[in-house]
């Protein structure tokens, strides 16, 4: 039965970890970038789409484990939701494969402005170990039109995967600089 | 001779005879195929100097998906085949065939998938993907529904391919690992291992002792992790998330323990041609026996929790079902194969070491269903901890790499990872640079069954199957 672990939960500490530290640095530098492009600012909660653009799957088990009771991501007022269309947020992993780029730009058509664009992990940054491969752009750095890069990100979490706690860092930097 | 390689009429026969097959594959000029031949694995070949092969797929329709991907990359054709589609290939690479010796330039706009039909009235189709609702990989999945049930699914996937196999060419098995760490990450280890065992065997090494009980141990808790992963993410898909919450807890922990013993939570490039990369830092063994003790600790409370709640087991049971026959028509392996009653273990037969110090026996069921794939994901969790205190027990001590030399070769392994067995193989030329080389996750064989697991189900048990089978989406995209 589930009722005697629910009672001990109860009276039992929480498992849940202390909020990782935010740099003021990147905070300041993250704030002066949205300033500059003078989009609107949005309040302490985000609604985050997570789109894997042709990622091993290792770059989501570590996002799927910021939503784990240690992690407790929903805490900082931080949740996915199913639609672009809901988000404020995308949260890019993978190298951008020749295969799904057009279903990540039609995504990005989908979300509605101000959206924070956030790459999670070294694929999704510039290709990682995929870069120079007949079959990825090569990250949201990836220049897809002469001079322009694919999506600009707002965030970058380098790491392959990045921990879970290094992700909630940077979306936190995010919420900080909306401040 | 690690490989038989046959003539065209031979090859004509090996395909009418249909074998339990594990994977097929190509070079530039040459047609492969790996099948399981009583107790060991088998690898044939078969030269394709017009461009041509028999296909397998009238006899064997696993063989479909594989001679489609070797159309795309490739450019040999399986005559005879039953599907005649692009798989990987979606129209949008910069070029036509990247892997055969010369890839044509292609520049013209991607084509209109076609999905197999299904007639009748009040049929409808119901398209998702490629992006999921979920925090999951993505592909395309074409229902043909007639009110809420399903009458046939197709998936369409290759929206993950990186060109994994064409970046491992021409490089050292050492700067090759990543790519096969990379494959499909939640089977980081497995896939490196099958990788190192081949590239072993082609440089005609073994890794030292301390090595193979090492990525034993990795293996395992590798296996530990993500079953304790599908157990909580099925409960959550059938909407009873407390499960979930607690085996996120442990799985939490053990990744932890991972990062402080091997230096990254879900052990990637830890093993390496020729043994592992680092040895277990101080302290992290401590942390991993904890770790493996709450797991056994709250092991019989979950286990009764999943079994005692009547609005879970509903959801669970005679749901999703794989016909023994149809599993054994597939040759399907891993926790999808023992659920449907197939008796088969890599780590069994053809088996590699330690576990042949290590009595595996395959944990089966026959119903087929997404509650027994979930049973023998539980009974293996038992299992993996049981050989986990004998590796840790006899834990030898010396050197954890052996240098590969480079010399031409050729190595082929197979693996059992969390999700099944991981094949791979690979040839290395004169300087020990690969040549060529296939790896195939368990999901080649497992994705045709999704489709026929769902039949007759309603729409939404769907992410439940789905979630049943966990197949790899990047891991068949290559
Ligand atoms: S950054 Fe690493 S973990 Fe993430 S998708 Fe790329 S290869 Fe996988």
């Amino acid at each position: 039965m589930l009722w005697p672990s629910l009672a001990k939960n109860l009276i039992s500490r929480p498992l849940t970890d202390p909020a990782p530290a935010t740099r003021p640095e990147e905070v300041a530098a993250l704030a002066a970038m949205l300033e500059a492009s003078a989009r609107r600012r949005l309040g302490r909660s985000l609604a985050i789409r997570q789109v894997d653009a042709g990622s091993c799957n290792g770059c989501e088990l570590e996002i799927n484990a910021t939503q784990n009771v240690v992690h407790d991501l929903e805490r900082f007022g931080l949740r996915f939701v199913a639609s672009p269309r809901h988000a404020d947020v995308l949260l890019v992993t993978g190298p951008v494969t020749r295969n799904m780029r057009e279903a990540l730009e039609r995504t990005r058509a989908a979300t509605p402005e101000p959206c924070f664009i956030v790459a999670v992990g070294d694929c999704a940054i510039d290709g990682g170990v995929f870069k120079g491969s007949y079959a990825v752009e090569g990250g949201l750095a990836a220049e897809t039109r002469p001079g322009e890069a694919m999506m600009r990100p707002d965030i970058r979490i380098p790491g392959c995967p990045p921990t879970p706690t290094q992700i909630i860092q940077g979306l936190l930097t995010l919420l900080a600089a909306q401040e | 001779m690690i490989r038989k390689n046959l003539s065209a009429t031979k090859w004509q026969a090996l395909a009418r005879s249909s074998p339990p097959l594990l994977a097929m594959w190509a070079d530039p000029t040459t047609i492969y195929a790996a099948f399981m031949d009583g107790a060991a694995p088998q690898l044939v070949s078969c030269p394709a100097p017009d461009g041509r092969f028999a296909s397998f797929s009238a006899q064997h329709p696993a063989a479909a998906w594989f001679e489609r991907a070797i159309q795309d990359l490739w450019g040999l054709e399986a005559v005879g085949s039953i599907d005649g589609r692009p798989w990987l290939d979606h129209g949008r690479w910069p070029v036509l065939n990247p892997m055969s010796s010369r890839p044509v330039r292609h520049g013209s706009a991607p084509p209109q998938p076609e999905f197999l039909e299904a007639l009748g009235a009040g049929v409808h189709q119901i398209a998702v993907g490629p992006v999921h609702a979920g925090i999951i990989e993505p592909g395309h999945f074409r229902f043909h529904v007639v009110g809420e049930t399903l009458v046939r699914l197709e998936a369409r996937l290759g929206y993950t391919h990186k060109g994994t196999l064409g970046l491992m060419l021409g490089k050292s098995p050492r700067a090759a690992a990543r790519f096969p760490a990379r494959l499909s990450g939640d089977s980081t280890v497995a896939h490196s291992l099958a990788f190192a065992l081949a590239a072993e065997q082609a440089a005609g090494i073994t890794a030292p002792p301390r090595a193979v009980a090492m990525r034993a141990a990795m293996a395992e808790i590798e296996r530990i992790a993500n079953h304790l992963n599908d157990w909580g993410f099925i409960c959550n898909d059938a909407a009873f998330p407390a499960v979930h919450a607690r085996t996120g807890v442990l799985r939490e922990a053990l990744l932890r323990a991972c990062h402080v013993a091997f230096g990254h939570r879900l052990m990637m490039d830890r093993v390496l041609p020729g043994g592992v990369a680092t040895d277990i830092a101080a302290g992290g063994l401590g942390l991993i026996a904890d770790a493996l003790a709450s797991i056994e600790a709250e092991l019989p409370a979950l286990e009764r929790i999943t079994a005692s709640h009547a609005s879970l087991q509903d959801r669970l049971v005679s749901t999703g079902i794989i016909a023994p026959g149809l599993a054994a028509l597939l040759n399907a392996g891993g926790v999808v194969g023992r659920a449907s009653g197939r008796a088969v273990d890599a780590r069994a037969v053809p088996g590699y070491a330690p576990y042949d110090e290590l009595e595996v026996v395959p944990i089966t069921r026959t119903e087929g269903d997404v509650a027994a794939r979930l049973a023998v994901r539980q009974d293996e969790i038992r299992e993996s901890l049981r050989m986990l205190h004998i590796i840790a027990a006899g834990m030898p001590e010396g050197e954890i790499m052996t240098a590969l030399p480079g010399r031409a070769g050729e190595g082929f392994a197979l693996v059992e990872g969390f999700r099944g067995e991981c094949f791979c193989w690979l040839r290395l030329d004169d300087g020990g640079l690969i040549q060529a080389a296939f790896l195939r996750d368990p999901s080649w064989l497992h994705w045709p069954l999704l489709e026929a697991a769902v039949q007759g189900n309603i729409v939404a048990d769907f992410p439940l199957i789905n979630k049943s089978i966990n197949g790899s989406y990047s891991g068949v995209d290559l």
